[in-house]
């Protein structure tokens, strides 16, 4: 229930635009808003400005539909990347965990979601056909499945997998099991299992 | 292991309760309403952190009072154990295992195994199918944490098929090949979880008969079945035999989530032709038949609630069950009952230790 009064509705106004961002309750979004107002005026304008143009000018990428300021984005345009390798990953968020891994040279996809009835997300949803026409058209040798282990994406990675199997494409996914770092004794029951089921030939253990 | 004493503060009827328990035989008598049950359950509390009774926590705490505490000494493989637990109104439930408190409640959970048969048991055999998959999933999820897991995800993945089936239906389309990857991953869940019921139910049928029969003085035959789909063809013709009808009911028909357990007595169903006492007899066997498997799995013999025990069942049956739980494969008993001379008797007769406690409004005595 809303029961503050506030001495401006200018201020109530902005208040509830910030209690619409995720995680952002009423009383925080108070102490951003006045924050805000002891700032110069140019600040402001300036942080207002950035999200307008962000809203305005930010491109979807036509090739693996992660966001973009032009047309193509830079990992698609880059002439060093390995064409031929494709990570397909659930959302923009994702591409930008692997970059940071600094482990992955090749292209991505983003479906934008996970098929999920129960969310009303059906394939239809999701950049899958394009994935098809990418892996029909543009000489790729390896989809690497990297979307969420719930059962949603494996759900989806299934779909897609049948969707595909009769290209010559090959299709991986990635390893799941015990993290590095961790202790034996903190990994759950379910992934050590897993873990022991699927395990490796030593060799390929080191990484490298 | 067992419980060696008990306080209580403020639970339910019980407003300042101090008793120490002996580690076989313990018999309640009271009134209605008098305490026995709350006692029973602040016991039950203490082994997995809720009431028997009650979902909701708050409403255990003793009308006008702000808050409960049960606090018991248990004896676990010759070690002392504290457990307790507060609840304060509005606030989160502190459970506490020799002063450390629990960041997880689930962690506690098997420590102090204890199996409670209680009239309201009747629910299994009068119930809905779901309360005897509950039953299974319960004890079988006791020993393999893989088979919660493939459980949690089946049930998803049949919420998931269902809401597809729906948007069929209001969409106006029909996609097989969409449908059939929601398909493979209930044939992936279900067929585990198959193989566990049916290993499961073939194990505990001769320990639940071997139980009846000791009880009944071997006057009726009971069995135990498992029913299924997945018995009579594999999962995947199931699901493609009954597609057009789950598109028309717009949910899943076949699957492990229709299983039943059929409780039959002299070969006709016991929920039908059974008589009360009969009935209690086949619950109070399969409770028992679910304290062995605990008692294997754990190592431990469970702690045993009799609540009520003595209604519906005859003068012959209680002494068989008195008999049965003062053998050595059971350790510590409760026993409730309202009038003392059904116990005496069977008490006099018995060699191992036991104590006996009056139950009136709320308070505890031991009178012997």
């Amino acid at each position: 229930m809303n029961t503050e009064k506030y001495p401006s509705a200018l201020l109530e106004n902005a208040v509830n635009e910030f209690s619409k961002l995720p995680g952002i309750g009423r009383k925080s979004a108070l102490r951003l808003v006045l924050h805000l107002l002891r700032q110069e005026k140019e600040t402001v304008t300036a942080f207002g400005q950035s999200l307008i143009n962000l809203r305005n000018e930010i491109k979807t990428c036509r090739i693996c539909h992660n966001i973009s300021d032009t047309e193509i984005c830079k990992i698609c345009a880059s002439p060093v990347r390995n064409r031929s390798l494709l990570c397909i990953v659930e959302n923009i968020r994702d591409v930008m965990l692997f970059e940071n891994t600094h482990q992955f040279n090749g292209l991505y996809h983003v479906l934008g979601g996970v098929i999920s009835p129960m969310d009303g997300i059906g394939p239809n949803d999701l950049e899958i056909t394009s994935l098809i026409e990418r892996c029909t058209n543009d000489n790729i040798s390896e989809l690497i499945l990297a979307l969420p282990a719930t059962m949603e994406g494996d759900t989806t990675s299934f779909y897609i997998y049948r969707k595909i199997k009769d290209k010559p494409v090959k299709v991986t996914t990635l390893s799941r099991g015990v993290a590095i770092g961790d202790d034996l004794e903190y990994t759950d029951e379910i992934t050590l299992g897993r873990s022991l089921v699927n395990r490796i030939p030593y060799e390929n253990s080191t990484g490298k | 292991m067992y419980i060696d004493e008990i306080s209580i503060l403020n639970f339910k009827n019980l407003k300042d309760v101090q008793v120490s328990f002996s580690s076989r035989l313990n018999c309640f008598i009271g009134n209605n309403g008098a305490g026995k049950t709350n006692l029973m359950d602040a016991v039950y509390y203490l082994s997995f952190c809720k009431s028997f009774f009650n979902a909701s926590d708050q409403i255990n705490i003793m009308h006008n009072e702000e808050f409960f505490i049960i606090n018991g000494i248990y004896n676990r493989f010759n070690s002392k154990e504290a457990v307790s637990c507060a609840l304060q109104k509005g606030q989160k439930k502190l459970f506490k295992r020799n002063s450390k408190i629990y960041n997880k409640l689930a962690d506690h959970i098997g420590l102090l195994p204890l199996v409670m048969i209680s009239p309201s048991d009747v629910n299994l055999l009068l119930g809905g199918s779901a309360e005897r998959r509950k039953f299974m999933d319960g004890v079988i999820s006791q020993y393999d944490p893989n088979y919660l897991d493939d459980l949690i995800h089946y049930n998803r993945a049949v919420f998931q098929r269902n809401n597809l089936l729906r948007q069929f239906t209001s969409e106006n389309y029909f996609d097989q090949e969409l449908l059939s990857v929601w398909d493979s991953r209930l044939i992936e869940h279900g067929n585990r979880i198959h193989l566990k019921r049916s290993r499961f139910v073939k194990d505990i049928i001769p320990v639940f008969q071997k139980y009846y029969s000791f009880i009944s003085m071997e006057n009726e035959r009971v069995g135990l079945a498992h029913q299924s789909d997945l018995y009579n063809s594999s999962f995947e013709l199931l699901l493609n035999d009954n597609v057009n009808r789950d598109r028309a009911l717009q949910y899943t028909t076949t699957g492990i989530h229709k299983d039943e357990l059929l409780f039959n007595i002299d070969e006709y169903p016991i929920k039908k032709l059974g008589s009360q006492g009969q009935k209690k007899t086949y619950l109070v066997a399969l409770k028992m038949a679910q304290f062995n498997f605990i008692a294997e799995i754990s190592g431990m013999k469970p702690i045993l609630l009799l609540d009520d025990i003595f209604d519906k069942l005859d003068r012959n049956r209680v002494e068989q069950i008195i008999k049965l739980v003062s053998g050595d494969q059971f350790g510590q008993i409760f026993i409730t009952d309202t009038n003392r001379s059904h116990l005496d008797g069977i008490l006099k007769e018995m060699a191992s230790d036991f104590r006996i406690f009056n139950v009136t409004s709320g308070s505890i005595q031991q009178i012997q």
